[in-house]
């Protein structure tokens, strides 16, 4: 009889037996092969699921493996794009433009990550909360630069004849989507997951083991707050626009579900993620067009996100790839006591 | 200085309704160690309740009273139907349901209601007396201080001079020696909820008049300047729950006062990581080390 931690740790070794590498090549050729076949407008949504994945993917890094929570990854979602709108209209130059926004929105994300290191629990969540509520009034207090409610037009090249806006648009998405989630796969294998991972379990044992602890919070949330710019500058390029009601407190909370949903700290989990974060509200909206209301509109997709969110959290907190592995941790968590 | 002396009005008027909501959450972190995320969406649920009671019957004082009772009735369910059976080994857990509570709460007031503002009427003028030539205060500030002195006096009453309340305080201080005891802990834990969602909705009426009206996001600024305000008192300490309130209010009179309204949002994310990274146990709280 296997004892059930060597279990969890037998069923982890499997896992990453499979090099990220030989997922994201196969994916990459699969993305291309489906921006030929699919119409525009499901291009579109492709895309968008790609833009969102890059901010699920280092979210779930964050709250899964680190046990961070933070509500505020929208705000630097917007921070991302308002640097890129700047940017592009300034320099018309888009890799330049993404760099610029990733950079910049790793600097705020790691101020806040500073401050994130003293707080746990509710007091994290609560901070991170404000900036999420409060960053999208700063449009409107320096609304020469950012030009308050309307918010800024993004300045595109248009994209070669061969293909049309929503193809390119999938390949930029997906192009950083991959390489996001690749980076992240090779760094949550090594030291630096496990740090990640000792820190969230027991911050005193990781400390007499040698890891920084404040040192790795203060990186996952900079690690995570890239991947939020990255995936904030993409929206701008998807939006060809940013204005401050693009980055609701809703987004926020829909990232939580996001990971909550797919199972916390999985990459394949902030996958499973950003497909519903598009499908939901799409299917939703069918609904509320094929029944005429419009108050239906938005609002069904937010209640369904609630339940769902609600739901897993009450009968599977590790959300749904991990439903096996839960029942094993149950057991061990039990021998231990 | 006429400015100022109106602006310390404004502000304290603000504040008594700050410190209310905060009072709420202080009461349910004192009960269940779990700061309650969807406060603010409860409230607004509860407003909606009273708003509907007002339109039908006409009447401001059914729909107060509605809107209170209805807060009481939904902070018991969320308690009963869903937190309780929250996993709390990691404080993650129930932030998370609380706010896919807010979720749920925010969608389903929306398909009922719509997403626009909904003007709301207060029961009282908000035109200031003149004293000595110098706007002051006006007879809906009266009211609110009234009406949030009276919550504070009745809770402080029932947690100090009542049999009830000492339960309540045993279930959350010591939830096994007091189920030993014959102290009905879930139906204390139950109360708690209760009790502060109807004090959370009678801070969520208050403030509706005084903003743009209602609208399910309504809330969600007085829930960050609320959770500011109990954080700066302590999140354990209901004198530190009023002042803070108090003290928040202020800031944001000033600021919008003297600065624009458009900066006060960002004077009290100022503050609170101010107090969080300065005194994160807050001005009144006793407790040595904060563990949650």
């Amino acid at each position: 009889m296997v004892s059930a931690p060597k279990k969890v740790a037998i069923s982890r070794k499997k896992r990453q037996r499979i090099s990220p590498l030989l997922v994201v090549i196969p994916a990459a050729a699969l993305i291309l092969a489906l921006t030929y076949a699919l119409p525009p407008f499901r291009n579109y949504q492709l895309a968008t699921v790609g833009a969102y994945l890059c901010v699920t993917a280092g979210l779930t890094v964050l709250t899964g493996l680190n046990g961070q929570l933070s509500l505020g990854h929208g705000a630097l979602m917007a921070t991302g794009a308002y640097t890129l709108a700047l940017m592009q209209n300034r320099f018309n130059l888009l890799v330049a433009g993404i760099v610029v926004a990733v950079l910049v929105t790793t600097v705020v994300g790691a101020v806040i990550g500073l401050a994130a290191a003293r707080l746990r629990g509710p007091y994290l969540a609560g901070l991170t909360l404000a900036v999420a509520v409060v960053v999208p009034s700063i449009a409107s207090t320096f609304d020469e630069t950012f030009n308050s409610d309307q918010g800024l037009t993004v300045a595109l090249e248009p994209p070669p004849d061969a293909i049309t806006v929503e193809q390119w648009q999938a390949w930029v998405c997906w192009g950083a989507a991959l390489v996001t989630v690749l980076l992240l796969a090779y760094l949550i294998r090594g030291r630096f997951g496990r740090d990640l991972r000792a820190v969230r379990d027991d911050e005193t044992a990781a400390k007499l083991a040698g890891i920084g602890v404040a040192r790795t919070q203060v990186l996952a949330f900079v690690v995570s707050a890239a991947c939020a710019g990255l995936a904030g500058a993409l929206f701008a390029v998807l939006a060809q626009s940013v204005s401050p009601g693009a980055f609701p407190l809703t987004l926020s909370l829909f990232l939580l579900m996001a990971i909550v949903i797919g199972g916390l700290g999985r990459l394949v989990g902030a996958l499973i993620g950003a497909v519903l974060l598009v499908a939901l509200p799409s299917f939703a909206q069918s609904i509320a067009e094929s029944s005429g209301s419009v108050r239906l509109e938005g609002n069904l997709a937010l209640t369904f996100f609630g339940v769902v969110l609600v739901v897993v959290m009450l009968a599977a907190p590790g959300g749904l790839t991990s439903l096996t592995n839960l029942r094993i941790r149950r057991k061990s968590q039990k021998g231990r006591k | 200085m006429d400015r100022f002396l109106y602006l310390t009005f404004d502000g304290l008027s603000r504040g008594a309704i700050y410190a209310a909501f905060a009072l709420a959450l202080v009461l349910i972190w004192r009960a269940a160690r779990i700061v309650n995320f969807a406060q603010g969406a409860m409230a607004v649920a509860a407003a909606y309740a009273g708003y509907s009671v007002t339109n039908a019957t006409g009447s401001y004082w059914l729909g107060f009273i509605t809107a209170v009772a209805g807060g009481l009735l939904l902070g018991a369910a969320v308690e009963r139907v869903v937190m309780r059976f929250v996993d709390h080994s990691s404080p993650l857990n129930g932030v998370v349901v609380a706010l896919g509570l807010v979720l749920i709460i925010q969608g389903v007031l929306g398909m009922i209601y719509g997403n626009e503002f909904r003007p709301a009427q207060a029961p009282f003028s908000r035109d200031a007396f003149q004293i000595g030539g110098v706007a002051l205060l006006s007879r809906y500030d009266l009211f609110v201080f009234a009406a949030v002195g009276t919550v504070v006096a009745l809770l402080t009453l029932l947690f100090t001079r009542t049999p009830t309340g000492l339960r309540m305080r045993a279930a959350a201080f010591a939830p096994d020696v007091s189920r030993l005891l014959g102290v009905p802990v879930g139906g204390m834990l139950t109360l708690g909820w209760a009790l502060a969602a109807a004090v959370g909705s009678l801070a969520g009426m208050l403030v509706v008049p005084t903003e743009l009206g209602l609208h399910p996001n309504a809330m969600d600024l007085l829930f960050i300047s609320a959770f500011t305000a109990a954080v700066l008192g302590g999140l354990d300490s209901p004198v530190g729950a009023v002042v803070g309130g108090l003290v928040v209010g202020l800031l944001l009179a000033y600021v919008s006062g003297y600065l624009g309204a458009t900066v006060a949002p960002m004077a009290v994310l100022i503050l609170l990581v101010v107090v969080l990274l300065g005194r994160p146990d807050g001005l009144f709280s006793k407790a040595k080390a904060r563990t949650a």
